[in-house]
């Protein structure tokens, strides 16, 4: 017991401030693409070619980035001839609408707003979800359970992950959703009582990611279940993963 | 030289033309296999490839002793002899050809499907049991934590379990069929997401298979830091998993800290490539971001912080009688089951084999370093967690080390264009055990087939009988300290 509490002691408080600091990111993280049209050569379409997944489409000089679709894989910046293809630290990319996802031209996302006044109100202080893997890789299932370590220590924004869909307000959604996962998200969706959430989180549960159109999987959550917000990347950093999920609880404005 | 001198043998990082490989009768195929896993190699990969109306089964055995793969080819029609009854390590290969080649190996004691979710209806209801006092507990697909999905069926008398049978496929997402014809843009991103928690592990097995088969290695800069990302990824799992087995126990001090830690060293991997997973590392050709001397200085410097803290933790876990009486002779996986059953990594160490691709079958950076091997004897929960703890201590030494004296050059070398009707085999020691690629070109140098086995495909097995007269209340700590992947079994 003494050597416990010396070692924890020792180990100290490592909760983050967030969202009253500034998460520290590593120099090399990919947040959001920053892409300089304005630097295109005539004609240049080498990201669009390069982009795994179809993200960013490129006609008559407009550059579209779909977030929903991005894998953050630098693949796009790599291609780029002109090094017009960067990534910037924003990692507050979270949106309450899928068209909120697309970029046309460069900018950032419409941010995540938060609920309505009712929802608010129900769900702002204590919000429970219920966590459903359909397909998901075990790369935003793991960067979604590190929210529960004392870094991020989710718990202090009343929000917990539950073991049943009838105790939850809601589904945090990961992976492409696959034949084989499709009937029991609807399940599980049908269990959650009214009124409920759906968070999709991660480019497969958003489109699919790189499983976009395989017969095995449907393209995402949307294709099972309406979904209140979504979270990009491949996997989502897990600041990610927390900035959406206070926005839509009113948690943090801009 | 062991058995099975029919076929061929590669070693890794070789290539070899499809027409060189010896075409055995089904016969010649099955003796020559067989002799080959009574000498003490092990199938690493067992697939059927359609050609016309026919298949041929491809065998890659796994030879320890040498250090080379053995390859053997036969063509089939739609049945064959199944090895099973003689080499129980085939019997999930061969209900995976049954499924995905619609050949059946004859004999065969149980050919379930391995990924096709309509079990009912083939006829393969679980496996039940009657009985006063019997009972059955069904869990899944969905699951309690946040943990992918898959199906579990315990057959019970009271608390203790009987059987547990293992139904996976929920995660199919078609990986294989999809790298058929590559490689193209999609291909990478499907091979890091084959299991999103080893992606270092596939990715490299993915790269070392298309460099052999393109003839151009990988600079020896970017086959060190290949190695610096494969133990970043062990360590960081490793120390993850000690804090879910810690909270399995209910023992939340070491939980607490674990969970933070794993945290530390999926931090060390993106300060190197910016992805906590190490996405975008690892590349055919080489690695995508080098650790300059500044950097890797950095990675040293916060390495040892969190490796005092993890010895803290360790010890606490170590020296807590109420954690070790949880974690001793519970879920005993006996050193001859994993020998029959095939069965690959920490689990088979913890069991007392001394089972490691690193030293087996040494490829890149592992040619010339060697990280010493951790074993254990009693196969139980606590065995599994001691070979953790060491394997930590061993990846984080090699990982300080080889940061100093990084090879000079440059880290990644171009291209060249992939051999046409050519195989190559790559293994490679994940943090879980061994991954086993298996590619195939086609005339044209495009991928004719690509087979991936993850671990998770070897070891599922081993949890279900780690679980035999079990109390049932013990399967969450079972389960963790084997901590599978579905998505790698399910593909």
């Amino acid at each position: 017991m003494l050597k416990a509490l010396h070692q924890r002691l020792r180990q100290g408080h490592r909760t983050f401030a967030y969202p009253r600091r500034w998460p520290e990111l590593p120099e090399r993280f990919r947040g959001l693409p920053a892409i300089d049209a304005s630097r295109c050569p005539e004609g240049c379409r080498d990201c669009a070619a390069a982009c795994p997944t179809e993200a960013i489409t490129v006609e008559s000089s407009t550059v579209r980035l779909d977030l929903g679709r991005c894998l953050f894989c630098g693949e796009c910046a790599a291609a780029c001839p002109e090094g017009a293809v960067g990534y910037t630290s924003e990692f507050r990319l979270a949106a309450r609408r899928r068209e909120d996802l697309l970029l046309i031209g460069g900018g950032a996302p419409a941010r995540a707003t938060a609920l309505d006044e009712r929802l608010r109100r129900i769900f702002g202080r204590s919000l429970r979800l219920r966590q459903v893997s359909a397909g998901g890789c075990n790369g935003c299932e793991v960067e979604v359970n590190v929210l529960n370590t004392v870094v991020f220590d989710l718990a202090r924004f009343g929000i917990q992950f539950v073991a049943s869909p009838r105790h939850a307000d809601g589904l945090l959604i990961t992976g492409p959703v696959t034949q084989g996962m499709r009937e029991a998200l609807r399940l599980a969706y049908q269990a959650v009582p009214a009124p409920k959430l759906v968070i999709a989180v991660g480019a497969c549960a958003i489109s699919g990611g790189p499983y976009v159109d395989h017969p095995e999987a449907t393209n995402g959550a949307e294709s099972t279940v309406p979904v209140d917000l979504f979270v990009p990347g491949c996997p989502p950093h897990p600041w990610t993963i927390l900035d959406g999920l206070l926005r839509l609880l009113g948690r943090v404005g801009d | 030289m062991i058995g099975g001198s029919e076929l061929a043998a590669l070693r890794p990082g070789e290539r070899h033309a499809l027409a060189a490989l010896p075409r055995l009768s089904i016969e010649r195929f099955r003796a020559a296999t067989l002799e080959a896993v009574q000498a003490g190699a092990r199938i690493g990969a067992l697939f059927a490839k359609p050609l016309g109306d026919r298949c041929e089964l491809f065998c890659v055995l796994l030879d320890g002793a040498s250090g080379r793969f053995r390859v053997g080819v036969c063509e089939v029609a739609r049945a064959y002899p199944a090895l099973t009854p003689d080499c129980p390590q085939a019997h999930l290969f061969e209900r995976e050809i049954a499924e995905q080649a619609g050949v059946e190996p004859l004999s065969h004691p149980w050919l379930k499907p391995v990924r096709l979710r309509t079990v009912d209806d083939a006829g393969f209801a679980p496996f039940r049991m009657d009985g006063e006092s019997v009972h059955e507990v069904a869990v899944g697909p969905i699951h309690a934590g946040v943990i992918e999905p898959g199906h579990f069926r315990f057959q019970c008398h009271g608390e203790r379990v009987f059987h547990l049978e293992i139904a996976l496929g929920y995660q199919h997402r078609g990986v294989e069929r999809a790298l058929v014809g590559g490689p193209t843009k999609r291909t990478l991103p499907l091979i890091e997401t084959l299991a999103g928690d080893t992606s270092v592990g596939h990715t490299v097995a993915y790269s070392q298979a298309i460099e052999a088969l393109s003839g151009r290695p990988a600079p020896p800069r970017a086959e060190a830091l290949r190695a610096v990302a494969l133990e970043l990824e062990r360590m960081a799992n490793h120390v993850g998993d000690l804090g879910a087995l810690s909270g399995d126990v209910g023992y939340l001090p070491a939980a607490a800290f674990c969970g933070r830690l794993r945290g530390e060293f999926l931090n060390l991997t993106a300060l190197v490539c910016g992805s906590r997973l190490g996405r975008g590392w690892i590349r055919p050709g080489g690695v995508a971001f080098d650790a300059e001397p500044a950097r890797a200085a950095g990675i040293r410097e916060r390495m040892r912080e969190a490796l005092r803290d993890f010895h803290g933790a360790r010890d606490l876990l170590r020296n807590t009688s109420t954690v070790r009486a949880r974690f001793e002779e519970t879920g005993v996986l006996a050193r001859e089951t994993c020998e029959q059953l095939g069965i690959v990594g920490l689990p088979a160490r913890a069991a007392g084999l001394e089972r490691d691709a690193r030293h087996e079958f040494p490829s890149g950076a592992y040619h010339l370093d060697r990280i010493p091997l951790a074993t254990w004897t009693g196969g139980d929960v606590f065995a599994r967690a001691r070979v953790r703890w060491m394997e930590v201590d061993h990846s984080a030494a090699y990982v300080a080390d080889r940061l100093c004296a990084l090879p000079q050059g440059p880290v990644r070398a171009e291209r060249g264009p992939l051999a046409p009707q050519s195989i190559a085999v790559s293994v490679v020691e994940g943090w879980r055990g061994e991954i086993c690629h298996v590619a195939l070109t086609d005339d044209a140098g495009r991928l004719g087939a690509y087979k991936v086995v993850d671990p998770s495909f070897h070891n599922w097995t081993a949890l279900a009988l780690a679980m035999r007269d079990q109390a049932i209340s013990d399967f969450p700590l079972c389960n963790k300290s084997f901590n599978l992947s579905y998505c790698g079994f399910d593909l």
